[in-house]
Parts: C-alpha cells; sequence; structure tokens
C-alpha cells in the first residue's frame, strides 16, 4: 500500500521518532539565550539553525543532544523526555565544533574510537572506505596531529560515512574548514541520510546553503527571530 | 555500565601513553627522586631509615599518584573527546571506571614494581618487602580511584593540580595508615593481615563509591 523507501532497509522500517522542541528557553551565564522556541524536526528533515554570534546556536544543540539541560520546556524524542534516553543517545550522532580528535592517533585509530564508544563498531573495511568517502585515502595512517584543520574536520565527519541507519545527526558547523569536494561530499551524505529517514539539525554561516536550502528542501530556524529577554517563569 | 565504551577507552588511553612513553615514566621517576632525597635529608642513620621506610614509599607513591591526576580528564575535556564518551549510553561510570584502571596501569603499577627497591634502599628488612608490596597493590588502585572523584571535580579550572592533591590527601589518609601500618605492624612482630584486609575493604568501597560519584562530577563539568 504504502511506497517502500528508496534504499530501505530492514531496520528502516520503522521510523524514526521525530524530535520536538516546545517552549524551550535557554539560559547561559545569566543571560537567556533565547526563549519560546517550539519545533518539530521529523524523519527525512533537515533543519538549518541560523543566528548571529552568541545567539544559542551551539547551547540549543548542546540541548539537544542532552549535554546541558533546557531553562524552560521540553525537548522530547517522540514522546519521551531526550535527555538521559538511551534509545535516543543510540540514535544521536552529535558532531561538535571540537572534532574529539587524539593528536597522537592516526585517522583510522580515532575514527575507530569514535565508532566504537558509539556502538557503530564496523570493522577495518568499512573504517577504510568510510574515510576514503571523505577523500581521506592514502591518510589513514597519518597521526592527527600532522593533518591540516580541514583534513581534521574531514575525520571527525568520516563518522557520517559509517552511519546505515537512520538516526538524528547534530552539526555544529559541519562546513567549517571544509573545501569544494568536501562540502559536496557532505552534501551526497546528508542527502543519503535523509533518503533514508533520517533527520538532521546543523549549523552553518555558509551562505552557499541558501542555494541549497531552496533546492534541498532545508528548512531554516533563525535564532535572530525569537524573543531573547522575556520574563521565564520561575 | 557500557562495556564496549569501557573497552574502548582503556584501550585508547594505553595507546597514547604508550605513544609518549617518557611522559608515562615521570610519576615514577617523580617517586623515585622524591624518595631518594629522605635518606640525604634526615641522615644516613640505617636505624631512622628502616623506621620510615615504609611511611616514606607511602607518602611518595600519594604525592606521585596525585601529580599524575590532572591530565586524566583535562586532555579529553579539552578536544572534545569527554562529550564524545558522555554522549554514549550508559557511558558515564564505563568512562571514570576505564579511566582510573588506565591511570593505574600507566601510573600505579610501576609504583607498585617500584616499591620495593626503594625498601632496600632505604635499609627495610627483606621480610618486610613483600608486605610493602602487597600494601600499595590494593592501595594504588585506591589513589587511582579517589584521585579520579577529584580530577573530574577540579575539571576546568585553574590550578587543579593543587585542588585535586587538596582534595584527594584528607580521602587518601585512611589507605596511608593502614598501608604504611602494614609494614610497622611486620617490624613490630605483628601480622601485617589486619592493616591489608582494612586496606583490602577501602578499595571495595572506593570501586564501589568512586565511579559513580567520578561520572557525576563529569557530567556537571560539561554541562
Amino acid at each position: 500500500m504504502t511506497a517502500l523507501p528508496l534504499n530501505g532497509t530492514p531496520a528502516a522500517t520503522t521510523p524514526l521518532p521525530a524530535l520536538r522542541l516546545v517552549d524551550v528557553a535557554c539560559r547561559r551565564g545569566d543571560r537567556l539565550l533565547f526563549t519560546g522556541l517550539t519545533e518539530t524536526l521529523g524523519p527525512g528533515e533537515l533543519l538549518w539553525l541560523r543566528g548571529g554570534n552568541g545567539r544559542g546556536k551551539t547551547s540549543l544543540l548542546r540541548l539537544v543532544a542532552g549535554l546541558a539541560a533546557p531553562e524552560h520546556g521540553q525537548i522530547l524524542w517522540g514522546d519521551t523526555p531526550a535527555r538521559r534516553n538511551e534509545g535516543f543517545a543510540a540514535q544521536l550522532v552529535y558532531i561538535a565544533h571540537a572534532n574529539a580528535l587524539k593528536d597522537d592517533l592516526t585517522a583510522t585509530e580515532s575514527l575507530a574510537f569514535l565508532a566504537r564508544v558509539h556502538a557503530r563498531d564496523a570493522g577495518a573495511p568499512a573504517l577504510r572506505a568510510a574515510l576514503a568517502r571523505l577523500g581521506l585515502a592514502g591518510r589513514e595512517r597519518t597521526p592527527v596531529r600532522s593533518l591540516s584543520q580541514g583534513l581534521r574536520r574531514r575525520v571527525a565527519l568520516a563518522r557520517l560515512a559509517l552511519e546505515t541507519a537512520p538516526a538524528l545527526w547534530v552539526l555544529d558547523e559541519p562546513f567549517d574548514a571544509l573545501d569544494v569536494a568536501g562540502t559536496a561530499t557532505l552534501h551526497t551524505l546528508l542527502a543519503a541520510h535523509r533518503a533514508r529517514g533520517g533527520s538532521v539539525l546543523l549549523t552553518s554561516h555558509h551562505l552557499h546553503l541558501d542555494a541549497a536550502a531552496a533546492s534541498a528542501g532545508f528548512r531554516m530556524l533563525d535564532l535572530d527571530l525569537l524573543p531573547r529577554d522575556a520574563a521565564v517563569a520561575r | 555500565m557500557n562495556g564496549a565504551v569501557f573497552a574502548a577507552v582503556y584501550q585508547r588511553d594505553l595507546r597514547l601513553a604508550w605513544r609518549r612513553r617518557t611522559e608515562a615514566l615521570l610519576p615514577v621517576a617523580f617517586f623515585l627522586v622524591a624518595a631518594s632525597l629522605f635518606p640525604l635529608g634526615v641522615g644516613p642513620d640505617p636505624q631512622i631509615l628502616r623506621l620510615i621506610a615504609p611511611g616514606v614509599v607511602w607518602v611518595c607513591a600519594l604525592l606521585a599518584a596525585m601529580l599524575s591526576m590532572p591530565p586524566l580528564y583535562a586532555a579529553d575535556h579539552a578536544d572534545g573527546s569527554l562529550e564524545q564518551l558522555l554522549l554514549a549510553p550508559g557511558a558515564g561510570l564505563a568512562v571514570a571506571a576505564a579511566k582510573a584502571a588506565a591511570h593505574w596501569t600507566i601510573s600505579g603499577a610501576p609504583l607498585v614494581v617500584a616499591a620495593p627497591l626503594l625498601g632496600l634502599l632505604l635499609g627495610l628488612p627483606s621480610a618486610e618487602l613483600p608486605v610493602l608490596f602487597e600494601s600499595l597493590l590494593l592501595g594504588t588502585p585506591i589513589l587511582s580511584l579517589l584521585g579520579g572523584v577529584g580530577a573530574a571535580l577540579t575539571l576546568g579550572l585553574r590550578s587543579a593540580g593543587m585542588l585535586i592533591v587538596l582534595i584527594v590527601l584528607p580521602l587518601a589518609i585512611p589507605a596511608l595508615i593502614f598501608g604504611a601500618g602494614a609494614a610497622a605492624a611486620v617490624d613490630a612482630g605483628l601480622s601485617p593481615s589486619p592493616h591489608l584486609s582494612l586496606l583490602g575493604a577501602l578499595l571495595i568501597a572506593c570501586l564501589v563509591g568512586a565511579p559513580p560519584a567520578t561520572a557525576a562530577a563529569l557530567r556537571i563539568a560539561v554541562e
């Protein structure tokens, strides 16, 4: 009756729950960064978070990832709170501004460690393929210390190329430090992820996304438009 | 507890220590240098040195363990690894336990091995050397576990090193008393087993109590 997803895998038959932000307020120190944020991110959707410096983009991503608690409101994964929720944690890929790589490990070791910690241990061929996908073929055994900023970003993003099941990707400035080819690769990964029913929440200052937003159906959320100084219910 | 995270963190920390071998040797070097200062400071009287030897070895082991604590979580905190680790399901306990285990393997075990040598240097009778070894074998994991709590509590603070020492030393006093007391008991012609049993009980209490406390402190630190 219903059409199968294009590249449907058995795991993809249960759709990903929606991420729901309900009247969320975020406090950083003694300042309210934003209040009254209500938004839903369903499977297959991409939400592009915009806003000036210091408007709370990264703080919102950290709230969604569960690293901090909102000042007010709720963050739900389907119908259950997302924070301290093992089901949510297993379906979340959060790539922060910091790459979480160790200078003394090689690119492969770094990727293998992150994959293992997040239960996406895929074996050496998959790791090699993921690194190659991000244009790091031939640099598998290079220590992270001697990689450039852009190449380090690619190693961190290679985690995305290991993903096979629908998941929620929360990406903090993923396009930063990437060159044209890296940007194109990331767009391909994002499109494949959305096609298999995954959802994406990302921040970016890059204006090239404006064109992508129009053509690939990115939704936009501008934190500049939210009230920041409204009184919060105590 | 997430076993995959435990194994991954433990193996990674050992690998990182192996890549920086000289850095990993610093605590045991400090241990040897600090303990060998005592004959110079106290004077070479064999009688006095023999009496104070267990205490000297234990205090120096305690300080060596504490000095190697500050980078335990700080490096992972700075490069974003700690956030990634804590995001994995059920990872807090696993990270705390793996870090303490890795710290003991890298910094604690060499102290245990070096302690009998220092005992010999200070003129400890050979009957007391195995007891000193056993007391440190039980005691250094306690120091790694307590130090983990201190390192997690002071994460992101300046002068974390001093604070760790100030937080952990009072907690480590029972271990110090029973540890140094075990060898002293042999010297007095008594059995060391009560001291060692109490040290074992302390170790069990720290195994149960320290990782949850560390995990809670880590969650606060990344928030």
